[in-house]
């Protein structure tokens, strides 16, 4: 645990000339941390995690990730807000993409794409195609695709957003298992204050127009967590004392939503 | 057939208990889906028929489809002939708005320089009637197949074009951001992503198409015919109504006709075979 994995150093994005998205955002991330981006929408969390991802340019300053130690396909794996598959291919298609796209054929890959759908539970589908599956499900694909080439770092863009709560819960202890079985770091993004408590050690605090961190918490109890996590007084407190902080930073027209 | 069902969380996709009546139902519908046109057409056939006969109708003025079958049965080898000759004009011209439709689409929807130099060509040859061009056409283009090729071309590939630049233009922003992220070639790209996402778009131009082929086919004929060249059946229903052969002029439409429900058939078979597992417009809801 030397250098940090992930060095973001003054990042700054502006959008056209008048819009700052994120403002001089310094942040380090370990390996094996579990960072949640919190605040209300605009914040530029998902921007920031975006340009961490190197799917949008900075405007100014730099990203540094650590080179992986071994050769993977693709080191990063990304969640969206939406489920994000191709319609028109199977469960096993959509989680093949990345392995294809790098070269890898059906047969090549199979049993690692194989592997990564029972990680999340849907070995029996493989033949479905997304139309067949619920919300949850075509989740649960996004995250085996993201995790098919093997990354040491995962990030999640606010990807439970549109479940419902008993969903959402259950992904959530399937992204910690994942996390600590794999020896992950990620990089969640939500305005759940009670999902970054509970998923995260670290809370990276957003607040909006401009863009940038305002507290850098740090979520003192044991992971990996489970349910009995979710009902403890401790989980209670954290989740009082994040909201706190996240209140302090909103704007009077930002309370509305 | 597809059909649709949600398979839900923790569920071990055990068979849901059959429902016969549901069963029955579906049953009896598809039979009807059958039994309803054909009966309705028959019904206006015999209708047809008693009605020539009822009123003594000259068969000169409105045949009977019955003589109109007897024209198919004697003129049938000539007719054929001709039928051939607009069976390969429309099926050439639509294969070319194809090819054309979809490389200036994909040219277009690369670049937009590209897009907005060629546009008002393609608008122009669009909105002026193929009637009004065709003349020109062949006079220009001294192989009267190749004039009527032109003709019914420009009619059909304005709609490929169209939609194959909104098909490709419509690929989901996440998508091509994931592909983006694990660094696909242009060429992945175009393959896994962007031919894809297209597909329901150009497959719904392509049952457009195939029509309009088939009418810039017919309305090139006639003015070719009108010419006095002797070309498919087009020109055969203006040589038979110069010689009032009424009979021979509902024989040769009866052909046409075939033709474009043939076409239509075709091409909603092919959208149904490429599209029927995952998109929507082909996908049969159970209700």
């Amino acid at each position: 645990m030397t250098a940090p994995l992930i060095r973001l150093d003054r990042v700054r994005k502006e959008f056209g000339r008048h819009v700052l998205a994120v403002e001089d955002m310094s942040l380090t991330i370990d390996r094996g941390d579990f960072i949640s981006f919190l605040g209300p929408s605009g914040c530029g969390k998902s921007t920031a995690l975006k340009m961490i991802a190197g799917l949008l340019p900075v405007t100014a300053g730099t990203i540094e990730i650590a080179p992986p130690e071994e050769k993977v396909e693709q080191d990063l794996g990304f969640v969206f807000q939406e489920p994000t598959l191709m319609p028109w291919g199977t469960v096993f298609d959509n989680v093949w993409l990345p392995l294809r796209l790098a070269g890898l054929s059906r047969r090549a890959a199979a049993e690692r794409v194989r592997a990564a759908l029972v990680e999340v539970g849907l070995s029996k589908f493989e033949k479905s195609y997304p139309r067949e599956l619920s919300g949850g499900m075509k989740m649960r694909v996004s995250i085996a695709r993201a995790m098919v080439t093997r990354p040491r770092i995962l990030l999640m863009d606010e990807p439970f957003a549109a479940l419902d709560e008993m969903t959402r819960s259950k992904l959530n202890n399937d992204v910690i298992r994942l996390a600590h079985e794999h020896k992950l770091t990620v990089i969640f993004v939500t305005h759940s204050v009670f999902e970054a408590v509970y998923l995260s050690n670290r809370i990276a605090v957003m607040a909006a127009r401009p863009g940038r961190v305002v507290a850098d918490l740090t979520v003192g109890a044991p992971w990996p967590r489970g349910e009995e996590y979710r009902v403890s007084p401790e989980f209670s407190a954290e989740a009082a004392r994040v909201s706190e902080v996240l209140k302090g930073t909103l704007h009077g027209d930002d309370i509305d939503h | 057939m597809a059909t649709t069902s949600t398979i839900d969380d923790g569920d071990s996709g055990d068979a849901a208990p059959v429902n016969t009546a549901a069963l029955a139902r579906a049953r009896r519908q598809r039979i009807l889906a059958w039994v309803l046109p054909i009966a309705t057409l028959a019904a206006a056939v015999a209708f047809w028929e008693f009605w020539v006969w009822y009123k003594a109708i000259p068969h000169f003025l409105v045949p009977a489809p019955s003589r109109i079958w007897a024209t198919l049965m004697v003129d049938g080898p000539s007719l054929m002939r001709s039928a051939w000759f607009t069976v390969r004009l429309t099926f050439w011209s639509l294969f070319l708005a194809i090819v054309g439709g979809v490389l200036l689409g994909a040219l277009f929807a690369l670049s937009r320089p590209i897009e907005m130099s060629l546009f008002p060509f393609a608008v122009i040859l669009q909105v002026t009637p193929i009637v009004a061009i065709a003349p020109l056409i062949l006079i220009y283009v001294h192989n009267t197949f190749a004039a009527l090729l032109v003709c019914a071309w420009l009619v059909a590939f304005f709609p490929i074009l169209s939609n194959t630049v909104v098909g490709l233009r419509s690929t989901d922003h996440n998508l091509r951001d994931l592909f983006t992220l694990y660094r696909a070639t242009p060429w992945q790209r175009l393959r896994l992503l962007l031919a894809p996402s297209a597909l329901p778009y150009f497959m719904a131009a392509l049952k457009i198409a195939g029509g309009l082929a088939l009418i810039g086919a017919v309305v090139a004929e006639f003015v070719a015919g009108a010419t006095g060249a002797n070309t498919g059946l087009a020109s055969r229903i203006i040589e038979s109504s110069f010689r009032n052969e009424i009979p021979r002029m509902f024989a040769a439409l009866v052909l046409v006709s075939l033709l474009g429900v043939a076409i239509f058939l075709m091409t909603s078979l092919a959208s149904k075979l490429v599209l029927g597992k995952w998109h929507e417009s082909e996908i049969k809801r159970e209700s």
